[in-house]
């Protein structure tokens, strides 16, 4: 058709626009480019040519197919970070809605209610979960929230060097790390036995619990060896475990975060995920991101506003407490849809879940000849056990059995593999690993 | 409105108005009004020394933040506490119950370098930079 | 025209009111769980456990018509016209939100091994081939989490690149005074100094001024093209020079990309390092503030330092790597995937004549609303724009109506406001910026709304300084919010 646009993504025909550019008062599209220099301009980026609907889907569906997802058919004991968690469907109904996930940033607060309402059930939630008293609208992900709380931590005390526990996830040991770089802060990494080795140059202790291998620190300790030199307690958490076990509050975290994408979020290839993030009352002024507030309107009705802005990066600019400038929303918006669903038995529910199948799983590998759990302590959903083989052949092995296994942390634990069972991990399942398992124990 | 005469000014919108040796420090009615709605202002703890022209805290509004300068160098020897709970006293009151800081002056030759009211009222006439 | 405003009637039902904690009963659940089946193992230590645990306690029904009901209270860019500047609300494709929820996207776990997450490394290397095409530079990483990180990761890639040269005593990054907050946010948090030059009578960065700030201290310029009003740097390509002659590097914030997509490229301009936004110009959608997705796309010389992972093709096919001299991770994991896979999604979608169209529609749109409303606001740059137009609404102001009433004012009519005081240098800002997905009809819908207003501001200025009459909110207190700070539920 001679007057059609040139893709359905744009509405103006080729008429359209000449009536625009009539109004305009140019002749050619050209004219309206004339600040870019000629030569600056160039003709073909090299790109493929465009495709229908039909053809993208089946573009799109074959590169999905060539990669093995976990599911009914395929049980997966890897966590390390990314868990399988069931879903509700009315996660999936109401973060589908387009009013949510096609709006931006709730800037005009008359029109974005809905968004901001979500946002205080969220911290509301946050705020009961870690047991904190404040909390923000969410951040990235467990890794940078964990990162930004040690910046936070920094800011606070105005000391320059920061204290990780070795147990911390690797991945997000590096996210710090990079951070700090930033800020040219000092990180020092440390074995739980050698807490009690901190000075009053720094300021805070991280600490992740339930740890990288699954098992729980002891916080108690953490928390005094912190506050003993002034230093913050920051802590990284499973917010599932939290279901069962005491939140970051009772046990005097300063800063709490914790890796949110449990909270009724798919795996999605790891990202984008969710971070939450707490702190007590005292450090609001210093905290990073997006804070929503209860207010009024002239009329008294009560309703939410975008509030304590000036921490942020479009009012403070170089002196904003970060530049972070999204709330990961959507992803904050299942949470809260997933926790309101679940509530308090449902969540205690699913922990409990994890910790037993964990536990029955955790057992009946320590009785196979040539496997033992090595580490001693309470452990929740993952646990380490070691293999009488390198766990690199043990996971090829068990996927030509159509199972995922484990994560490899040879590097950290002998022949250690790193296993997660979650309240979606069935007996079956968890007895055909221990079967194909069976198969490589030393004769 | 005339800025009021019994105190001097900076051409940061501060005012102190001296009492023997000790200065009380605001900002002023032009400051407030700029600002806006006034959220949160952040003073130093008693016994802090500052220095004339130098920030001693800060001034927030919904969606504004601003140093406080201090007109005079000084040791704090009084802060207004009712400002954390109504921080809107600056916005109702700036030259009374919206006061700041009190300082106890380290040079008197200092407040030569200060604006008299009338000094101060032609500086935001010409269009004070706020 | 009119309007009548009314006190609304206090029985009005206030969804603000009633939280989910609030309708809460005892013993409600909204979802079942399998029972256990495997024995119960011994309970952890007394003193490990929780003791209370306060969460909402409601059925099925009432949580999806809780959700629901606030869905409605949210202004989108599928329910109308956005033309937010700065942000490219364009329309978010509906193929692409089905094609990331695909199970072979949705539900891969990041630690699999290699070979079973082909389909996903061979869309992310393509993903940033593609990019590199778009912008002209020669490697990319898609780590970045959102504008604001790949800024950050762009800014600490320039740190160490400068540190390996002997340079590290270069603590100082120039930005516009038109410039993103994120940028002066992003340069301090890599631990620069910033500092701000201004802009010339005509939108552009004043040479003289550059010239006269670029030393041994300087360790990048951060720059937005086109810039903040909408405006192309006809000179890009001396301050390119001039910046790295003086041993600096060029930074690009590639927010403003939708201008000139297809039709210039930021390698050729001579930046050093750029960031895109794929929620903006690469249509992912905002989610309401999120998630987004920020890569980084720089010149082979900063190749080394680009953030962990990039996707790298070999023998035995694509696999994640981790660059000689990387900055390090941003992420746990490898970046915002299911929004890479709409970004993907989108750009073959449209492919090369595509693309090009997009920033022609784009542009022709704006100068179409520039042109319409030029005699009404204040256009203080009169000149063609590219793909958003700054109005300042200084004659309005004489009235004692601000860019903030005009701004809510056009809520009543339907629409979402523009962009309001923003970029800083103009007085009274209101940023439009209309994206190419909008229609002549919906554009001169816009525009005579924009009028009218314009000659309310002259007839009744109060019913535009009142407004929004027609939300079920009016406007908040936002200084009270700020002055005692309610942030989470407190009944109960």
């Amino acid at each position: 058709m001679e007057n059609s646009p040139p893709h359905p993504y744009l509405p103006n025909t080729p008429e359209d626009v000449k009536a625009m550019l009539a109004t305009i008062g140019v002749e050619d599209v050209e004219e309206l480019f004339a600040d870019i220099p000629p030569h600056l301009r160039v003709d073909s980026l090299g790109l493929p040519p465009p495709l229908s609907e039909q053809e993208l889907v089946r573009e799109l569906t074959s590169l999905a197919t060539q990669n093995l997802a976990p599911g009914p058919n395929t049980p997966c004991f890897l966590g390390g970070g990314a868990y399988r968690h069931y879903i509700p469907s009315t996660v999936r109904a109401v973060i589908s809605r387009p009013e949510f996930y096609t709006a931006y940033t709730p800037y005009q607060a008359e029109i974005s209610q809905g968004t901001l309402q979500t946002m205080f059930e969220f911290q509301t939630l946050v705020c009961e979960l870690l047991g904190m008293e404040v909390a923000n609208a969410g951040m990235y992900d467990g890794a940078s929230a964990l990162a930004e709380g040690c910046l936070m931590a920094s800011l606070v005390t105005g000391r320059r060097h920061i204290a990780l526990v070795d147990t911390i996830h690797p991945h997000y040991v590096d996210v710090v790390r990079t951070y700090a770089m930033g800020r040219g802060l000092q990180v020092e990494i440390l074995p739980p036995q050698q807490i009690w080795e901190l000075d009053e140059s720094y300021a805070c202790l991280a600490v992740q619990s339930p740890n990288f291998f699954g098992y729980l620190e002891d916080m108690e300790a953490m928390a005094q060896a912190a506050h003993r030199v002034g230093a913050l307690l920051v802590t990284s958490t499973d917010p599932i475990s939290l279901g069962l076990f005491r939140p970051p509050g009772e046990y005097d975290a300063d800063v709490a975060t914790a890796e949110g994408q449990s909270l009724g979020w798919p795996l999605s290839f790891g990202g984008p995920y969710l971070g939450l993030f707490a702190s007590r009352r005292e450090f609001l002024r210093q905290m990073p991101g997006r804070i929503v507030g209860r207010t009024t309107d002239r009329y008294g009705r009560t309703g939410y506003v975008l509030t304590l802005q000036t921490r942020e990066q479009h009012i403070r600019r170089e002196r904003a407490t970060s530049n972070i400038c999204t709330s990961q929303q959507l992803v904050a918006l299942a949470a809260t849809v997933y926790l309101t669903t679940l509530g308090p038995h449902g969540l205690r529910r699913i922990a409990q879940m994890c910790y037993h199948k964990a536990h029955y799983l955790a057992q009946r590998l320590a009785s196979l000849p040539g496997y033992r759990l090595p580490l001693r302590g309470v452990f929740f959903k993952e646990f380490v056990v070691e293999c009488p083989r390198p766990p690199q052949e043990v996971n090829a092995i068990l996927l030509e059995r159509g199972i995922v296994g484990g994560l490899d942390v040879s590097s950290r634990v002998e022949r250690g593999l790193l296993l997660c069972v979650t309240e979606v991990t069935t007996r079956e399942e968890m007895d055909l690993l221990v079967g194909a398992l069976a198969s490589l124990s030393p004769r | 409105m005339p800025s009021p005469a019994d105190r001097l000014y900076t051409k940061e919108h501060e005012w102190v108005q001296m009492e023997d040796t000790v200065g009380t420090v605001g900002i002023t009615d032009y400051a407030q009004d700029q600002l806006g709605d006034i959220v949160y202002v952040k003073l130093p703890p008693v016994g802090q020394q500052v220095r004339q022209m130098e920030p001693f805290g800060e001034i927030e509004s919904v969606k504004a933040v601003a140093d406080l300068y201090a007109p005079v160098s000084g040791e704090v020897v009084e802060v207004n506490g009712e400002l954390e709970e109504r921080p809107e006293l600056v916005n109702q009151d700036p030259y009374g119950r919206g006061w700041m800081i009190r300082i106890r002056l380290a040079d008197r030759a200092e407040l030569a370098n200060l604006l008299t009211a009338q000094q101060y009222d032609d500086y935001i006439a010409q269009g004070a930079d706020a | 025209m009119r309007f009548a405003i009314g006190r609304p009637d206090p029985k009005e039902a206030q969804t603000g009111e009633r939280l989910s904690m609030d309708m809460s009963r005892p013993g409600r659940r909204a979802l079942d769980l399998p029972p256990l089946d495997v024995p119960e193992a011994p309970p952890p230590p007394s003193h490990l456990l929780r003791t209370s645990l306060r969460l909402p306690e409601l059925s099925q029904n009432e949580v999806v018509r809780y959700f629901l009901s606030l869905s409605r209270l949210n202004y989108s860019v599928d329910s109308g016209f956005y033309p937010l500047g700065s942000c490219t609300m364009k329309y978010n494709p509906k193929v692409n939100e089905e094609v990331a929820s695909l199970p072979g996207f949705a539900h891969v776990h990041p630690l699999q091994q290699r070979h079973t997450i082909q389909g996903a490394l061979y869309l992310m290397f393509h993903l940033q081939e593609l990019l590199c095409r778009i912008t002209g530079m020669d490697s990319s990483s898609l780590a970045p989490a959102a504008g604001a990180q790949g800024e950050l990761a762009g800014m600490l890639m320039i740190k160490a690149f400068l540190r390996d040269h002997g340079q590290s005593q270069r603590n100082v990054v120039l930005v516009p005074d038109s410039a993103h907050g994120t940028n002066p946010a992003s340069a301090a948090m890599a631990g620069f100094q910033v500092v701000t030059i201004p802009s010339n009578a005509q939108g552009n960065v004043d040479l003289e001024a550059l010239r006269e700030t670029l030393g041994p201290q300087v360790a990048a310029v951060m720059l937005t093209i086109p810039s903040t009003l909408g405006l192309f740097e006809p000179n890009i390509q001396q301050i390119a020079q001039m910046v790295h002659e003086a041993g600096a590097l060029l930074y690009g914030d590639g927010a403003n990309q939708n201008a000139f997509l297809g039709r210039a490229r930021f390698g050729d301009m001579g930046f050093d390092v750029v960031h895109l936004n794929l929620h903006k110009t690469f249509a992912a959608p905002h989610g309401g503030g999120g998630p987004g997705a920020g890569p980084v796309c720089c010149k082979s010389h900063l190749a080394p330092y680009l953030p962990t992972p990039v996707v790298e093709q070999t023998d035995e096919g694509f696999r994640l790597t981790s660059p000689p001299r990387s900055i390090g991770r941003l992420l746990a994991f490898w970046g915002h995937f299911t929004v890479l896979v709409r970004a993907y999604a989108y750009i073959r979608a449209l492919g090369e004549e595509g693309l090009k169209a997009v920033s022609t529609h784009a542009v022709v749109n704006a100068n179409y609303v520039r042109t319409r409303l030029k005699g009404a606001y204040h256009l203080p740059y009169d000149r063609p724009c590219l793909h958003e137009v700054v109005f300042s609404t200084v004659r309005q102001k004489a009235k004692g109506v601000k860019a903030l009433d005009i701004a809510k004012r056009l809520i009543d009519y339907g629409f979402h406001p523009p962009t309001m005081y923003f970029p800083l240098t103009v007085p009274e800002a209101l940023m439009i910026e209309p994206t190419e997905t909008e229609s002549k009809e919906n554009l001169d819908a816009f525009c005579e709304a924009m009028l009218a207003i314009a000659r309310e501001a002259e007839e009744c200025p109060e019913v535009v300084r009142e407004a929004p009459h027609t939300t079920p909110l009016a406007r908040l207190d936002e200084a009270t919010a700020a002055r005692r700070p309610i942030l989470h539920w407190q009944g109960g």
